[in-house]
């Protein structure tokens, strides 16, 4: 009896064992994909547009197989960033030639009276002028980067506007430096006069004396320089933050952080370019005794009364005397 | 006129780094620059795979686009190859490069980038045909001497292929037709804007 349950219990083994090799045996005719579970480079993409994995060499950011961002990038800075720098740079500049033949230079009314009163100190013009030097370096060689090869090159030639970009480069890196903390001195030595108040809203209603022959009163700074100030401000210290980024690469971000702040960074700078050249223009031919007040640090007291009056009051006020702080032009 | 291509037949690539290390030895690349690497996606885990990648030397090359001193230019044999008496290192090529190609000696802060260095397809660069000049800055000048890149001769599985495009795209097309399946040509689409139909 056990000797036949032994063999019943063979053949059923062998039986379930043969059916199972010919259940078996057709997938080894057909051919196999071992890979058929692998990640795909087109679902990949589709997901992340990045492919990323794992290297085994030290530098790990190269582990990064494809990033398919860089062509928006690249449309970016070769016809986007064009277009905003040229529209806003060629457009201001032309508006300027325009409002100056039709409105010419704000003259001074009332004429000199040859007295004078100190408008800004000469830590403050410095800060002022180290800011301004470094920002036309900075200017011109950022625009360089965007508009030489185009510009530039066909004239130098590939060897010189090489050397020249290259320089440029330097300068515009380490300049950053200087210009970056005079933009935080200008933030913390003109923060007090440039909140904006009642006076601000009254002064853009009447057109700020630009537009017509008004004179609006206004404190240290109208409105418009306050606008400035404050353009000055947030958008030196975005190219500044994003400036720096780039600058060292991989603090901060990966490849597409610094292709986001590289569009920051130009795009800021292109108007930022154009507003200075709005802020040059009525410092300088716009308006009559204006760029003494940075050149000289004293303005004419009937330039004070017409385009600054309440904060002429005030430094009366504050000196006790309205002639204790003004002084002969004559006696400089 | 050949259109060179490099093809990662990913089915095959075993991460052995051969790749990675023939390059490094033939061009005498410096420290801290991998022209060539083996990325592994999904490591150790089901469905892992390694892809051998370097420039792609890719059609409209987006690099050469954005370069501001216009240093990349791509050879008659469709090789982007770039001038470091040139490359100011600004690494504007590095921002537009889908693949991670170009890097920079020095690890790049201050401004001191040094200038940019990348996968020459074994063709140096735009100093003469195997002069000292070329070896120094660019490494070897294979194609001048009729051979092909280093990494792809000597690759043990044969995943990496080099050379004319429509040579490489028909060995894969073979292999595919012959074990039934293939992932795909990776990096080709971006590269090239084509894929090798199977």
């Amino acid at each position: 009896m056990v000797c036949l349950a032994r063999f019943a219990r063979l053949v059923i083994g062998s039986g379930v064992l043969l059916l199972l090799i010919s259940a078996a045996s057709p997938s080894i005719a057909q051919q196999v994909n071992p890979t058929a579970s692998s990640v795909k480079e087109q679902q990949l993409l589709q997901e992340l547009n990045r492919v990323q994995g794992r290297v085994s060499i030290p530098d790990q950011r190269s582990g990064v197989l494809e990033q398919p961002a860089g062509r928006e990038w690249r449309e970016f800075r070769n016809v986007t960033l064009h277009w905003i720098g040229g529209i806003a740079i060629l457009g201001m500049l032309a508006a300027l030639i325009i409002f100056y033949l039709t409105r010419g230079m704000v003259r001074l009314q009332s004429g000199r009276s040859g007295r004078t009163i100190v408008r800004f100190s000469s830590f403050e013009r410095f800060v002022h002028w180290m800011t301004a030097t470094c920002f036309i370096v900075l200017a011109l060689s950022g625009l360089n980067v965007t508009f030489g090869r185009t510009l530039l090159l066909p004239l130098m030639g590939h060897e010189a506007f090489s050397e020249w970009s290259q320089w440029a480069k330097y300068a515009h890196n380490y300049l950053s430096f200087p210009f970056t903390i005079g933009v935080v001195l200008i933030f913390l030595m003109w923060l007090a006069g440039n909140i904006p108040n009642k006076v601000d809203a009254a002064w853009l209603k009447r057109g700020g004396g630009i537009v017509g022959h008004d004179h609006p009163p206004a404190y240290r700074f109208n409105a418009g320089q306050k606008a400035i100030y404050w353009i000055v401000v947030v958008g030196g210290g975005l190219v500044a933050a994003t400036g720096y980024e780039l600058m060292f690469p991989f603090y901060l971000s990966g490849i597409e952080g610094m292709q986001l702040a590289q569009v920051v960074h130009a795009t800021v700078a292109m108007l930022f370019i154009a507003v200075m050249l709005a802020h040059i223009y009525i410092g300088t031919i716009g308006m009559e005794g204006a760029f003494e007040a940075m050149g000289s640090g004293t303005v004419d007291v009937n330039w004070a009364k017409e385009h600054h009056s309440l904060w002429l009051e005030e430094e009366n006020a504050r000196t006790g005397a309205s002639d204790a702080r003004t002084q002969p032009t004559a006696a400089e | 006129m050949a259109r060179m291509k490099f093809l990662c037949d990913a089915d095959r690539c075993i991460e052995c780094n051969a790749c990675v290390t023939a390059c490094k030895n033939e061009h005498e690349v410096p420290w801290g620059i991998n022209r060539r690497r083996v990325v592994t996606i999904n490591d150790g885990k089901p469905g892992e795979r390694s892809v051998s990648m370097a420039c792609m030397h890719c059609t409209d090359a987006p690099c050469a686009a954005v370069c501001p001193v216009n240093c990349i230019y791509t050879t008659a044999d469709g090789v982007v190859l770039h001038s470091k008496d040139l490359c100011i290192g600004c690494g504007y090529c590095f921002y537009a490069c889908p693949f991670g190609a170009p890097q920079y000696p020095k690890v790049g802060n201050f401004g001191s980038r040094g200038k940019m260095d990348k996968c020459t397809f074994c063709a140096g660069g735009p100093e003469a045909d195997g002069s000292k000049a070329e070896y120094e800055k660019y490494g070897a000048n294979r194609l001048a001497e009729g051979k092909l890149p280093l990494c792809a001769e000597m690759c043990s599985t044969k995943s990496l292929l080099a050379g004319d495009g429509e040579i490489i795209a028909q060995i894969y097309k073979e292999r595919v037709m012959k074990r039934g399946y293939g992932s795909g040509a990776w990096g080709w689409k971006t590269a090239y804007r084509e894929t090798i139909e199977s």
